[in-house]
């Protein structure tokens, strides 16, 4: 860059170089604001946790609440389902997770209604809802099988349905988020 | 490419202007006087019929833009409003929604007739580049617009098409929440695909621009694929090539016209009538047709490949099969560009038609049974295609005698198809 033939740095190079560090840092500052804008913002963020009264759920019986914008299965299994679940063999699963490990009560399942293969909302919680092969929920989008802990068991989705974050505020209220 | 410039102002104010801006020297050498191979057949009309698809959707799309609302509560409505009450609306959209597939048809066969003819190759391998980037462009184009009438097609789309991204290692997550605005495709989605959707169109007018000027530089391939020679192997771009465009586009008008007046909703998806509810997934979710092919390869991966699991492979695998069409250039060994003088690559060219066809087909079949394994089948094709089969073709392949000149391969009828052209003594 320059006005002589030296190989030793001048001191008009280095203010080329911080000049242009500078403008860089300048730059990153701009671009900043304009990506991060893009972000959940607060208001999306502020709904970030519900209350759900399932005092009228029946033993069999599930629900769908909305939580940030995504179905919330709840469901009140039924003894049988219950003993489905925690009979699997751990090493049958692609996402190894006990029925414990996934449920706070054995009688309540609650988990996002989401397929963890594309987003899609699995079918099964209606009584007339294909239920898929293990009995709990399928996937119409791309065939994926969940059982009834809602664990993948069959089908292109790479994990079992999301268990949120959720606490019982009584036997008759949950807090999910 | 046109060497000197002919372009005489006619009077004193061209004159005045040639000398401030040369705008009409410009438009004169490019498009008047711009020199045009004497054997281009009508599938090299389909650059100006791509042209004005562009100019359509950007018109159509302009107006439509006055009358909808990009807001979750009213984006639905706003569209049956466009088609119920506002005036011509109904045309409107139809001539914008068939448009896009028309524009896609179009592009589509602009590219296969480039690959028959090996219009991608030396020295043309950036024009081609830039015309990969302007097909992705429309690809992004056309997913956002089929999401802003918020149908349940749009919703699900959407959200499968984001989800896409979730599938990448360690940004995945916050990478979708970036993109969504929020936890799932809500308003803000919405908000940003109609903003994105309306600046998408310039920037593909953008690498036009620069697709038409790398154009202009290396001249266009021709059917027989040799290089021009002298003035005997062209013609003036005006009137020859521009009245051959005008004709084609009036072809093609006609099946336009015919979706817009008679087929308006053939190529869209019932779903889209019904609202988009976030609760409730449609049975059965597909793109638009034109995604169909990448549709099929992304589902055909079901089985994970070492620490790849399936839905991080079919993602890659979609990319991938997009991505290896910007190396084409240099994956096909052959140096002879027309399949004409290219008797295996001209099958192979057919077998590929043939597998992309399929692979749309598939896309818009159910993902279980034997359409999963033929999927699979034809997505390890495709990628052979470009691969293997073309990088050995160049090598095996015993090709034609190439004509002397593109006149003389005109001259002798035909247009140099087969053995009119095996003169003694061929530049092979």
């Amino acid at each position: 860059m320059a006005t002589t033939d030296t190989d030793e740095p001048t001191r008009r190079d280095f203010l080329y170089v911080a000049t242009g560090a500078f403008a860089a840092v300048g730059v990153a500052g701009i671009a900043w604001p304009l990506i991060d804008q893009m972000n959940p913002d607060a208001s999306a963020l502020a709904l970030a946790s519900i209350e759900v009264d399932i005092s009228n759920v029946e033993v069999g019986q599930s629900i769908t609440v909305k939580w940030r914008g995504k179905p919330v299965f709840i469901r009140r299994r039924t003894e049988k389902e219950i003993a489905e679940a925690e009979a699997v063999n751990l090493a049958d699963l692609r996402d190894p997770q006990t029925d414990e490990q996934r449920v706070i009560k054995p009688e309540w399942l609650v988990m996002v209604g989401v397929c963890t293969h594309l987003g899609c909302i699995p079918a099964g919680q209606k009584v007339a809802d294909v239920k898929g092969d293990y009995d709990g929920w399928f996937c119409p989008c791309h065939g994926s099988h969940y059982d009834t802990s809602g664990r993948i068991r069959r089908g292109p989705a790479p994990l079992n349905l999301e268990v949120p974050e959720y606490a019982f505020l009584s036997d008759d209220k949950i807090k999910i988020g | 490419m046109s060497g000197e410039s002919t372009y005489e102002p006619s009077n004193g104010f061209t004159k005045w202007m040639d000398d401030r801006l040369p705008i009409m020297r410009l438009g004169y050498d490019s498009f008047i006087v711009y020199p045009t191979p004497r054997n281009l057949n009508y599938w090299w009309t389909f650059g100006a019929i791509l042209t004005f698809c562009l100019a359509i959707q950007i018109v159509t799309g302009i107006v439509l833009a006055m009358h909808y609302t990009p807001h979750v509560s009213m984006a639905f409505n706003s569209v049956e409003h466009i088609m119920r009450d506002v005036n011509y609306g109904w045309l409107i959209r139809y001539v914008h929604a068939n448009g896009a597939s028309m524009f896609f048809l179009a592009v589509y066969i602009h590219m296969f007739r480039s690959l028959y003819y090996g219009s991608y190759k030396a020295p043309r391998e950036v024009l081609w580049i830039l015309g990969v980037l302007i097909y992705l462009l429309m690809m992004a184009a056309g997913f956002m617009g089929y999401v802003l009438p918020w149908g349940q097609m749009s919703f699900w789309g959407a959200t499968v098409i984001t989800n896409l991204f979730g599938a990448i290692p360690l940004i995945g997550d916050p990478l979708r929440e970036w993109l969504w605005g929020g936890f799932s495709v809500d308003n803000p989605t919405l908000n940003r695909f109609f903003s994105l959707h309306y600046l998408i169109p310039f920037l593909i007018a953008g690498v036009v621009a620069l697709h038409i000027w790398a154009l202009h530089v290396t001249g266009q391939n021709n059917p027989a694929g040799i290089d021009v020679k002298d003035e005997q192997d062209t013609v003036r771009f005006t009137p020859y090539a521009t009245i051959k465009d005008v004709f084609g586009l009036s072809i093609f008008l006609l099946l336009f016209g015919y979706f817009v007046f008679f087929n308006p909703n053939a190529l869209g998806h019932a779903d889209n009538y019904i609202e988009a509810n976030p609760l409730v997934t449609p049975p059965h979710i597909v793109p638009e047709w034109y995604l169909l092919p990448f549709y099929a390869i992304l589902r055909a991966i079901t089985f994970d490949i070492g620490p790849i699991d399936s839905k991080l492979g079919g993602v890659i695998a979609m990319f991938a099969s997009i991505a290896i069409l910007f190396v084409l250039p240099w994956l096909d060994t052959s140096k002879v560009r027309s399949a004409r003088f290219r008797p295996l690559f001209r099958q192979f060219f057919w077998i590929f038609v043939v597998c992309c066809l399929g692979l749309g087909y598939l896309g818009g079949q159910p993902a279980e049974g034997g359409y999963v394994i033929a999927a699979q089948i034809l997505t390890a094709y495709y990628f052979a295609h470009f691969l293997i089969v073309l990088p050995v073709l160049g090598l095996v392949e015993k090709t034609k005698p190439l004509p002397e000149s593109i006149a003389q391969s005109v001259l002798s009828g035909g247009g140099g198809s087969s053995e009119a052209t095996a003169s003694p003594e061929t530049r092979g």
